[in-house]
């Protein structure tokens, strides 16, 4: 395989959460701790997990809206965060675009449908006058919405007409890598299916590789090409989807996946769920080795004491002791 | 069957040019819904009234409002002097109506100099955070730990009583509450997803600032700002009162009931006249505040 389009190396990224009266941390939240992976171009890598296990400061990490704690982010193999800030920063700010979760709080309220598309076209200075009316009309036709749309306000629209809206800002500023952090998780279950159409509609016409960031595990299974499932901060397992559905490793992944209801009453009968004990472990405090012996079915005493690494099995990634040896 | 179908498709285009109502902008909006609310309209209708009296009254007086007539002082009202005379004969409306354009103006001015001071100080506070934020507000907290009054007597005791002092002392000292509602919209507004957004466009701090933190900010200091306008005015009352405002023959409400009571007693409209103009004003935009309030506030759209 050639370059990847986006190479993550061992990123972390802390939150401190409380300082000593000298100003040094006393709290530390881990949110990111040692993730690596890779995101080829015109694929669409679904991560996953359960909340607060660290999804979107990955996501938020990778379009440079966080400064990593440690590793970093590489985008056609250069630094992300050293190229925004170099002399073409704004070159390479604009092919990495994201896509918000909330379509209520990430249109600004006070400003026309119209100049919140255009904003990226007037910041880098991608269009003007005529032809930037043009682009806007033909962003707003290329995500579904009509071109009397543009001198409306974001509160006269629903979550589903919003979300396009934020689909067709993100497009203007002309993106090779679009990261969708749970765009679809505040919709209702009809619009789901049309934002996600869309964004596959798109994928194809402007061969975009997207970051999709969801915790709908059926929902990624139809998105995605590659699967990255994260449990408390670090990634659990990277596969291909059809490999990880029908065959998990990890044994986070396994009880993950049998969690997914299955819509025929006979087989859902026979279904065996993996009922993962306890409450996930607080980043604050988390346990010592594998994050997730606290919860698992199958720990022993080596994943108490030491950290799997995520290695190669063919063209899928594990981190866990039972598999790795 | 019939030749013309029943049903039609629609042209939506066509349907929706003639059945789309206009894009309402938030100000319109807000202005609709500040039209509904009969006690702001109210207070916005005397505040106009008080303030055209104020500009172009005098010009229509046949008294001065400085010139004494002994002959005519302490005079009941009457036709010719509507509000009565003072102990130095001088009209009591005139004074009024001059005392309006001192009061309202301290007033106006004082605010805009509290909007100036604390819009940057809570802005910088709010968009900077960290440990800038924390040794600014400490600052804030501090200066909010003294009576403010007695910060603004110490003021004007150094600076001599006088409009434009008072201007100063006033402007200096209640900027506080404003910075605190500046700092704390700036706070919650800078986490929101679409300055986020306008952040990964590549937007600089000059655009986030001019483009997504005032407009979203402009409710809370709008209604801040008409509040602190009466504060303002009674303050300056205040002042005047203790002999610490403006210096005579320039007349504030306050200088005018402070004058009146040494002849309380004998001639009580003397107090009432100029009382009666601070306490409606203040009403008047302690009303209009609290309908901005109501206007601007986004939680109260459906």
């Amino acid at each position: 395989m050639s370059t990847p389009l986006i190479e993550v190396k061992n990123l972390s990224k802390f939150f401190v959460t409380a300082r000593t009266m000298l100003g040094r941390p006393r709290a530390t939240v881990k949110a990111v701790e040692d993730v690596s992976f890779t995101v080829e171009a015109g694929e669409t890598l679904g991560l996953v997990g359960e909340t607060g296990c660290g999804k979107s400061t990955v996501a938020r990490t990778l379009v440079g809206l966080y400064k990593p704690t440690a590793g970093e982010v590489l985008f056609r193999g250069k630094d992300v965060h050293a190229a925004f800030s170099g002399p073409e920063g704004n070159q390479y700010r604009r092919r990495i675009q994201m896509i918000f979760q909330d379509p209520y709080a990430s249109l600004n309220p006070r400003m026309t449908v119209g100049d919140i598309v255009g904003e990226p076209l007037d910041i880098h200075g991608l269009a003007a006058g005529n032809e930037r009316r043009e682009r806007i009309m033909h962003l707003l036709g290329q995500v579904g919405l009509s071109p009397e749309h543009a001198s409306r306000f974001p509160h006269e629209f629903s979550g589903g007409q919003r979300q396009r809206v934020g689909i067709a800002r993100a497009l203007a500023a002309g993106p090779e890598f679009l990261v969708c952090d749970e765009p679809i998780s505040a919709l209702d279950v009809s619009i789901q299916a049309q934002v996600v159409n869309l964004l596959q509609d798109l994928q194809t016409e402007y061969g975009l590789t997207y970051l999709f960031v969801a915790h709908d595990l059926s929902m990624i299974k139809h998105i995605s090409r590659r699967v990255a499932v994260m449990y408390l901060g670090t990634l659990a397992e990277v596969a291909p989807v059809d490999e990880l559905y029908a065959n998990p490793l990890h044994p986070y992944t396994q009880a993950l996946l049998s969690a997914i209801p299955i819509p025929d009453p006979l087989v859902e009968n026979g279904r065996r769920r993996i009922v993962l004990h306890g409450d996930v472990p607080s980043p604050l405090n988390p346990p010592p080795g594998c994050k997730f012996n606290t919860r698992c079915p199958r720990a022993f005493d080596r994943c108490r004491c030491e950290i799997p690494r995520l290695l190669a099995h063919g063209d899928r990634f594990v981190a866990c002791h039972l598999v790795n040896g | 069957m019939a030749a013309t179908p029943d049903f039609t498709p629609v042209n939506t285009a066509a349907a929706v040019a003639g059945t789309a109502r206009p894009a309402t902008t938030y100000w319109q909006d807000a202005w609709r819904r500040l039209k509904q609310n009969r006690l702001a309209m109210t207070g916005l209708a005397v505040i106009v009234f008080i303030a055209l009296m104020a500009a172009v009254g005098p010009f229509f007086s046949p008294y001065s409002y400085s010139d004494q007539v002994l002959a005519d002082a302490n005079q009941p009202p009457s036709a010719q002097h509507w509000f009565g005379t003072d102990n130095l004969g001088r009209d009591l409306f005139t004074r009024v109506l001059y005392g309006a354009r001192i009061s309202l103006s301290i007033g106006i001015v004082a605010s805009l100099i509290n909007l100036t001071i604390g819009v940057v100080y809570g802005g910088i506070s709010g968009y900077f955070g960290g440990r800038v934020d924390s040794v600014m507000m400490r600052l804030v907290d501090i200066l909010y730990g003294i009576p403010l009054l007695l910060f603004v007597i110490l003021l004007m005791v150094v600076l001599k009583p006088g409009l434009i002092n008072i201007f100063i002392a006033l402007g200096l000292v209640y900027w506080l509450g404003m910075a605190r509602i500046v700092r704390g919209q700036v706070l919650a507004i800078k986490e929101q997803e679409y300055v986020l957004a306008a952040r990964l466009a590549g937007a600089g701090s000059r655009r986030i600032i001019l483009r997504h933190l005032v407009p979203n900010s402009m409710g809370p200091i709008i209604v801040t700002l008409t509040l602190s306008i009466p504060e303002a005015i009674f303050t300056e009352a205040f002042l005047s009162f203790i002999g610490l405002g403006v210096s005579a023959p320039m007349a504030s409400w306050g200088v005018l009931a402070s004058e009146s009571l040494t002849g309380l007693r004998s001639y009580p409209f003397q107090l009432l006249y100029p009382a009666l103009a601070i306490s409606i004003t203040m009403l008047a935009f302690n009303f209009l505040g609290d309908g901005l309030r109501d206007a601007l506030d986004p939680r109260m759209r459906k």
